[in-house]
């Protein structure tokens, strides 16, 4: 009986079967890849508000305090966003006639909710907790990047759950003296690490890492 | 989409039930991948039926979920009945004493809260000349003027509690002990700005005359690094 195949054929089969699998890794690659960049995730990207506020020019140039606004930081698990009268407090006198705030001066005036859009939202089934976090040495800045260097809000982080525990299983390579959580300018220093375990044990910070810490 | 074949009429060729038989395997096959992929996008847990802070909601009239108690509402341990403490008056006047003893760390506390919520236009001294003030808002007092040292703790709070002229009242953003521990802490910021040196401990006295030439040396300046911080 006859050769069906050419023996060239020996050499596109194995190719065939090796390329397949390279063709199907790099597409594993290539999705792994799309899933982490900031296109999929949204982290850079800005969103339509009301107002363009920018927190670059109150947190950095001005230098207020994060808790002038987000004043239930520190008791609260939701951060809290400032009511309308806050906003008022100064701008009742400055720029008062600027066209950029008027949602501003609309909502203090008819008592109506300025609808901001949510720039770090998780789903409903993880709690998250601001208070613990700020009064255990983690910072406004590790989570929500350069925020004083903002002219528009944007999500500093892919909020994945990956990106949760990098922090929860090595809590001392981000952990910072409690005097410096509200530093929007905060530089960790050469020797995080080292200084990073101190505090972890100092500040008896525990590494949580099971399920029902945020799922619950 | 896959045709269903029709029980009415007998199959054509006797090959060709092989050949519907794969078709609806490989029509299976596709649809267990189109559900498989439709079912990780529901997102019906990331999206629960519940409201989280200040989500809208399209039930209520005003679109908030978060709702204005009815009025005369007492949230349980928060009936305020101790006027001192709430308003800074007793018997409507602006008390001249605290609610409760002023310890160090109240003075570290109100120091924080005053560099938080006060510094802004009251600028870290009291001076008035805040960073706000500098970019127009109206300048208000020095804390060093006459009229205000010799002002009672209790208009502090006051003021903090309802607003002064420009002022809004900080009432929401500043717990009502924590008035005073500002109030404290202005108490100090005025001592500040009109110390003499009888108000020194004579043991530390030696200490002011000496500075400029601890200064000079590396322990000195260290130390001196350290108290600053």
């Amino acid at each position: 009986m006859a050769q069906i195949f050419h023996r060239s054929m020996n050499l596109l089969s194995r190719v065939s079967i090796y390329g397949a699998i390279l063709v199907v890794g790099a597409l594993g690659y290539a999705l792994y890849a799309l899933a982490l960049s900031p296109w999929y995730t949204e982290q850079t990207m800005v969103r339509p508000q009301p107002v363009p506020f920018s927190h670059r020019h109150h947190a950095g140039e001005l230098g207020i305090d994060c808790r002038y606004c987000h004043s239930s930081v520190e008791k609260s698990s939701f951060a809290g966003l400032p009511p309308t009268q806050t906003c008022m407090t100064c701008h009742s006198q400055i720029w008062t006639n600027a066209a950029m705030l008027e949602p501003v001066r609309a909502s203090y005036r008819d008592d109506t909710s300025l609808a901001w859009t949510r720039v770090n939202a998780l789903p409903d089934f993880v709690y998250f907790d601001h208070s613990i976090h700020v009064s255990k040495g983690i910072g406004c800045t590790t989570c929500h990047g350069k925020i004083a260097d903002m002219a528009l809000t944007y999500r500093a982080g892919t909020l994945y759950m990956s990106w949760c525990l990098e922090c929860h299983r090595q809590p001392e390579k981000y952990v910072r003296p409690k005097s410096e959580v509200f530093n929007a300018f905060y530089e960790p220093p050469s020797n995080q690490i080292e200084s990073g375990k101190k505090l972890v044990k100092e500040y008896d910070i525990q590494s949580l890492q099971h399920c029902s810490v945020c799922h619950r | 989409m896959r045709t269903e074949i029709d029980p009415g009429k007998p199959a054509a060729r006797p090959g060709a039930t092989g050949v519907r038989l794969r078709a609806r395997g490989l029509g299976l096959a596709c649809l267990g991948a189109v559900m498989m992929l439709v079912s990780g996008c529901r997102l019906d847990m990331h999206l629960q039926p519940k409201y989280l802070p200040y989500e809208p909601s399209e039930f209520f009239a005003d679109g908030r979920s978060e709702r204005q108690p009815v009025p005369g509402t007492v949230a349980r341990g928060h009936l305020r009945i101790d006027e001192l403490l709430y308003t800074g008056r007793e018997n409507g006047v602006e008390a001249d004493r605290f609610p409760f003893p002023i310890t160090r760390a109240d003075l570290q506390r109100g120091q924080q809260r005053y560099n938080i919520y006060c510094a802004p236009c009251h600028d870290y001294s009291g001076s008035g000349r805040g960073m706000i003030v500098q970019r127009g808002f109206p300048q208000p007092p020095s804390y060093h003027v006459p009229r205000l040292r010799q002002a009672s703790v209790g208009h502090f709070v006051q003021v903090m509690t309802n607003g002064f002229g420009a002022m809004y009242s900080y009432a929401a953003r500043v717990e009502p002990a924590d008035r005073w521990r500002i109030a404290a802490y202005i108490r100090a910021l005025q001592l500040s700005q009109n110390a003499s040196l009888q108000d020194v401990p004579e043991a530390e006295r030696a200490k002011l005359t000496q500075a400029p030439a601890h200064e000079s040396s590396p322990e000195g300046a260290k130390q001196a690094a350290g108290e600053s911080r």
